[in-house]
């Protein structure tokens, strides 16, 4: 039997798919072959993981040790391998221990040893960074923001962690302003934050203290879309023509903004071990900007 | 003669005001209430505040292990509750409702759940005292 096509396997896993465009929702597309582009920017795709919570051990997900190889699994069993993936932060759960922190980011980075993919990219959530301002984080991953480029599109790493009060902080929006300006304004921008930059639920603590001065920063580009994690459930929200995407998380989901007086965890099912656990991965078209989400699902939904 | 010895709240009543008026105070007046919060990992005691409408109250709160907040988004206040530091905030009331607050400092494992809620109810007629002719 030939191996299923990309198109194919999503299709048996029965992941849903939506399309992206310059930030803005338009509707749902088919998947095209990976193509080369007039100007060089090949169309690609790159998977986002977030929110392990590596050292976990409690009620909402006493199975949380073998989610991580899961999704690292289903990553490897996809027909082709994306071009890098990316972990909103949370990597680890938090320990007062600094010992036993750098022991959870060590398993952590063993746990991802059997990834086939090239490049992973990796940042930090308040679990990992908060208590001790990201040191352990930087001496076990490297720097806490930083940018890349590929295939077209400019990526941005924002840290909203390492101050244990959510903020970004002057110094890295003056770096960010820097960072940015050899960015052409129509130029496909994309940032990975942690938390969200706009007030999804600020008495959950769902936001960014000073996530507005970063918005500000990144309005007069066109194409902008974030991608971020924290809240652990898929959730879609545009402040003006930027769009922000929350991924699930691959230990426990939290309840929908609101509907529920507080934000604890939403209860294990042992009937549907892993339920609303899952990744997503993004076929980004640079030329347009485009992107198409799949949301794929780490256990029993149904 | 009748001696009626009764608070007026009148004074307190603030016409027009948009919301809760809240902000940090050096020292509290006579009349204002004073509400003694302690926070610690990873709660607040007590986790309920319950305030009366039109009456000026401060809530002082002081840290029992490390580094904590303390924000109530709906009023748009917050305030740092550092160990060995009183941290102070003035509120008027003047909106019946629930407003919950966070500790939005992370704090550790269970930080999640360090969250309680200010309740402002409407302002309690108080019993006169009639003293006897």
């Amino acid at each position: 039997m030939a191996k299923a096509t990309r198109r194919e396997f999503l299709q048996i896993a029965g992941v849903g798919g939506v399309v992206f465009a310059s930030g803005l929702l338009k509707g749902c597309v088919g998947a095209g072959p990976t193509k080369t582009t007039a100007n060089g920017a090949d169309d690609f795709y790159f998977v986002q993981l977030s929110d392990t919570h590596w050292g976990y051990k409690g009620p909402a997900n006493p199975e949380a040790v073998v989610e991580l190889p899961r999704a690292v699994e289903m990553v490897n069993a996809l027909p082709s391998p994306p071009d890098f993936v990316v972990f909103t932060g949370d990597l680890t759960h938090t320990t007062d221990d600094d010992q036993e922190r750098r022991r959870r980011m060590t398993q952590f980075r063993e746990r991802l040893a059997p990834l086939r993919v090239r490049t992973v990219r990796l940042m930090a959530g308040e679990h990992d960074a908060s208590l001790d301002r990201g040191k352990a984080y930087e001496e076990m991953f490297g720097p806490l923001h930083y940018s890349f480029d590929h295939k077209g599109v400019h990526f941005v790493v924002i840290d909203n962690v390492s101050d244990p009060k959510g903020m970004v902080g002057d110094a890295q929006i003056d770096w960010l302003s820097n960072d940015l300006k050899a960015v052409a304004k129509d130029a496909p921008l994309v940032v990975f934050t942690h938390r969200p930059l706009f007030d999804l639920k600020a008495d959950w603590d769902w936001t960014t203290a000073d996530g507005s001065r970063v918005i500000d920063v990144l309005h007069p580009y066109q194409h902008v879309t974030v991608f971020y994690g924290h809240i652990h459930q898929e959730h879609h929200h545009n402040t003006d023509h930027i769009a922000h995407h929350a991924a699930r998380s691959l230990v426990f989901p939290l309840p929908v903004p609101g509907s529920q007086p507080n934000r604890t965890p939403i209860p294990w099912d042992p009937g549907h071990p892993g339920r609303g656990l899952g990744f997503r991965d993004i076929d980004t078209e640079p030329r347009e900007p485009k992107y198409r989400l799949r949301e794929v699902a780490l256990g029993q939904e149904a | 003669m009748r001696l009626i010895l009764a608070l007026s709240l009148a004074a307190a009543l603030l016409a027009g005001a948009a919301a809760v008026r809240a902000g940090e105070v050096a020292a509290s007046s006579a009349a204002e209430r004073v509400v003694q919060v302690t926070a610690r990992r990873f709660s607040y005691n007590p986790d309920v505040i319950e305030l009366e409408l039109g009456v000026p109250a401060v809530i002082e709160l002081t840290s029992l292990d490390r580094a904590h907040g303390f924000a109530v988004a709906d009023l748009g206040l917050r305030i740092d509750v550092e160990p060995g530091k009183s941290a102070r905030v003035r509120v008027v009331p003047d909106k019946v409702g629930t407003f919950p607050f966070h500790c939005d400092v992370f704090c550790g494992s269970g930080h999640e759940e360090m969250a309680g809620r200010i309740v402002v109810v409407a302002a309690r007629q108080k019993p006169a005292l009639i003293a006897p002719q």
